[in-house]
């Protein structure tokens, strides 16, 4: 019932980008974010776009993948595009029509935002299904950690956090189980109207709740058990590294940064210039 | 009228890369009256098939007839289906939510839209039969309970339902001696005593040998043996190439006949051990 959400779900196969070491993924796609944000004309989306498919091409990962996770936010785009649409200010009219305007200025910020987020969790997709939840937060761990000299709980904060994603899928197992068991005495979750629906969820949500408790209790025993007391001198099993690898990895998103850069300076630049020696 | 399983085949996650085939080209019916037995190693595709029987799971192909109606068809009453098939899941005290033990077996019938006496009749009908005290019991929340009266609170819930056939996943996974004995007795007394059909997946083979009048052997995805205990128990080999065993009296007697004991090359149950060996000894005793 949950199956097309991609965002945060580890597509296991073994690319080159998957071998990448997590920090540099993280960092490289906040870069490639920002990249984003500084592109101001279709063709440097299309650099973007490029980019992107290259990536998951070289990631072994089908591009459907990322198209689904747009697709899963496709409200959210809309409403982006209609906000900027209809409510920011421009001079140059296009359509009014009553309280409607649409002017020159807003039609091409909606574009600009509406892309900036298609291309935003493309970019994230991208990372999550190439690096598995645990690579993740590990990564993000020692990213952080240089913060626990000023007491930030970097290690509680990764641990509470692999725990989690841990356990989405054992949690979306457990709903889907109870849920039958409740269809098997009749229960019904898919007719009546938002109130109906609400009361019927109750069966499902209550031995759910009940259920992750009880996990939770087990699981801090478990750990508990083994000794477990947070993250001072605990060692790793997989010891994190830096390669060749990363650094052309880092390389590559440089260079596509440079490309929107120059693209955003140098082609009207270069327009400009072949337009005056024309005239 | 029995329940009749044809050519069914389940894929889990079709499509995806994640594809597996958990059950394929099953046949098989169930006879009104009978208690089935269906055994099989983990991951053999018994859970994927019970959960056919009631409509939870939609067969990839195939078709499931329950009393000569194709449940999967198009105008079927799903509801009223189940309502004719009770099943139990596994750990089914895990689905326990109402506030009370008397609303949580009520939950079944209410959903039916049975009157307020009705429903009343059978939630005390449904306790009676797993020895649940009403007076005891009714008004304590179920999550107080110990785990053995929760499992029977949560049966109780499904028995409430009057259900036809009793489906069984594995009922007394999890328990100690006595509540296994317990939760048994009063399945074989459901058997005995009313007209329902019970079909129960089973990790034990002592307790198939004492309750099943047929058994069922899965083994990946397909049925490969379903005839009487007696027949399914005198081919050892055939069990252990399934991963499994055969009961502890028959391995016994396996043992004894093997050491030049005289006893016959079918029996399985303790009962019938017993029985045997008192005869020898007794014969012995004379000679």
């Amino acid at each position: 019932m949950m199956k097309n959400i991609t965002l945060g779900q580890y597509y296991p196969v073994d690319s080159w980008v998957h071998r990448l070491d997590p920090r540099t993924k993280i960092l490289l796609t906040i870069a490639m974010i920002v990249a984003v944000f500084m592109v101001h004309s279709l063709v440097g989306y299309a650099i973007v776009l490029g980019f992107i498919y290259l990536s998951a091409r070289m990631s072994k990962i089908p591009f459907r993948m990322l198209v689904k996770g747009v697709k899963a936010l496709r409200f959210i785009l809309i409403l982006t595009f209609l906000m900027n649409l209809f409510f920011s200010s421009g001079e140059t009219l296009l359509v009014e029509w009553g309280v409607i305007r649409i002017t020159q200025e807003g039609l091409s910020q909606a574009i600009h935002y509406s892309l900036r987020l298609v291309f935003l969790v493309m970019g994230t997709s991208l990372m999550t299904l190439t690096t598995s939840p645990i690579a993740l937060s590990d990564g993000i761990e020692l990213l952080l950690s240089p913060l626990k000299k000023i007491h930030f709980p970097a290690h509680e904060l990764a641990m509470m956090m692999s725990i989690a994603l841990r356990f989405i899928p054992t949690l979306m197992e457990e709903a889907d189980k109870i849920m039958k068991a409740q269809m098997a005495r009749g229960a019904d979750f898919e007719s009546g109207n938002l109130l109906a629906r609400a009361k019927a969820m109750v069966p499902l949500l209550v031995p759910l709740f009940v259920s992750a408790f009880r996990r939770a209790g087990d699981l801090a025993m478990a750990m508990e058990s083994r000794c477990y007391h947070g993250g001072e001198n605990r060692t790793r099993l997989r010891v994190l590294r830096i390669t060749r690898n990363d650094w052309i990895a880092a390389a590559c998103v440089a260079a596509l940064i440079a490309l929107i850069v120059l693209e955003g300076w140098a082609v009207p630049v270069v327009t400009a210039a072949v337009k005056g020696l024309i005239a | 009228m029995p329940i009749e399983v044809k050519n069914l085949t389940h894929t889990y996650s079709q499509g995806s890369a994640f594809q597996s085939t958990a059950i394929r080209d099953v046949n098989l019916t169930i006879e009104d009256g009978e208690f089935v037995c269906i055994v099989g190693h983990t991951g053999s595709g018994k859970s994927t098939l019970v959960q056919h029987l009631n409509g939870l799971l939609k067969p990839t192909s195939g078709l499931i007839l329950v009393d000569g109606e194709d449940m999967n068809g198009e105008k079927v009453d799903k509801r009223r289906i189940r309502q004719n098939v009770g099943l139990v899941f596994q750990y089914p005290e895990y689905q326990l939510f109402e506030e009370t033990v008397v609303k949580d077996i009520a939950f079944g019938p209410r959903n039916q839209g049975l009157s307020a006496e009705e429903t009343d009749r059978r939630v005390r009908a449904a306790m009676a039969h797993v020895h649940l005290d009403y007076d005891k019991y009714a008004e304590r929340s179920p999550f107080e309970l110990s785990g053995g009266q929760m499992r029977r609170v949560a049966i109780a819930g499904v028995l409430a339902m009057e259900p036809k056939y009793l489906i069984l996943d594995e009922p007394t996974a999890g328990l100690d001696p006595k509540g296994r004995d317990r939760i048994l007795g009063m399945i074989q007394d459901l058997h005995r005593e009313g007209n329902t059909t019970v079909v129960m997946v089973s990790h034990s083979m002592d307790d198939c040998a004492r309750l099943a009048t047929r058994m069922i052997v899965m083994s990946k995805g397909t049925v490969v043996a379903s005839d009487t205990p007696r027949a399914v128990f005198s081919q050892p080999e055939m069990m252990h190439s399934v991963g499994l065993g055969v009961p502890e009296a028959a391995q016994l007697c396996a043992q004894l006949r093997a050491r030049g004991v005289d006893l016959p090359d079918d029996l399985y149950t303790q009962e019938e051990l017993h029985e045997h060996l008192l005869r020898l000894w007794k014969g012995g005793a004379k000679a």
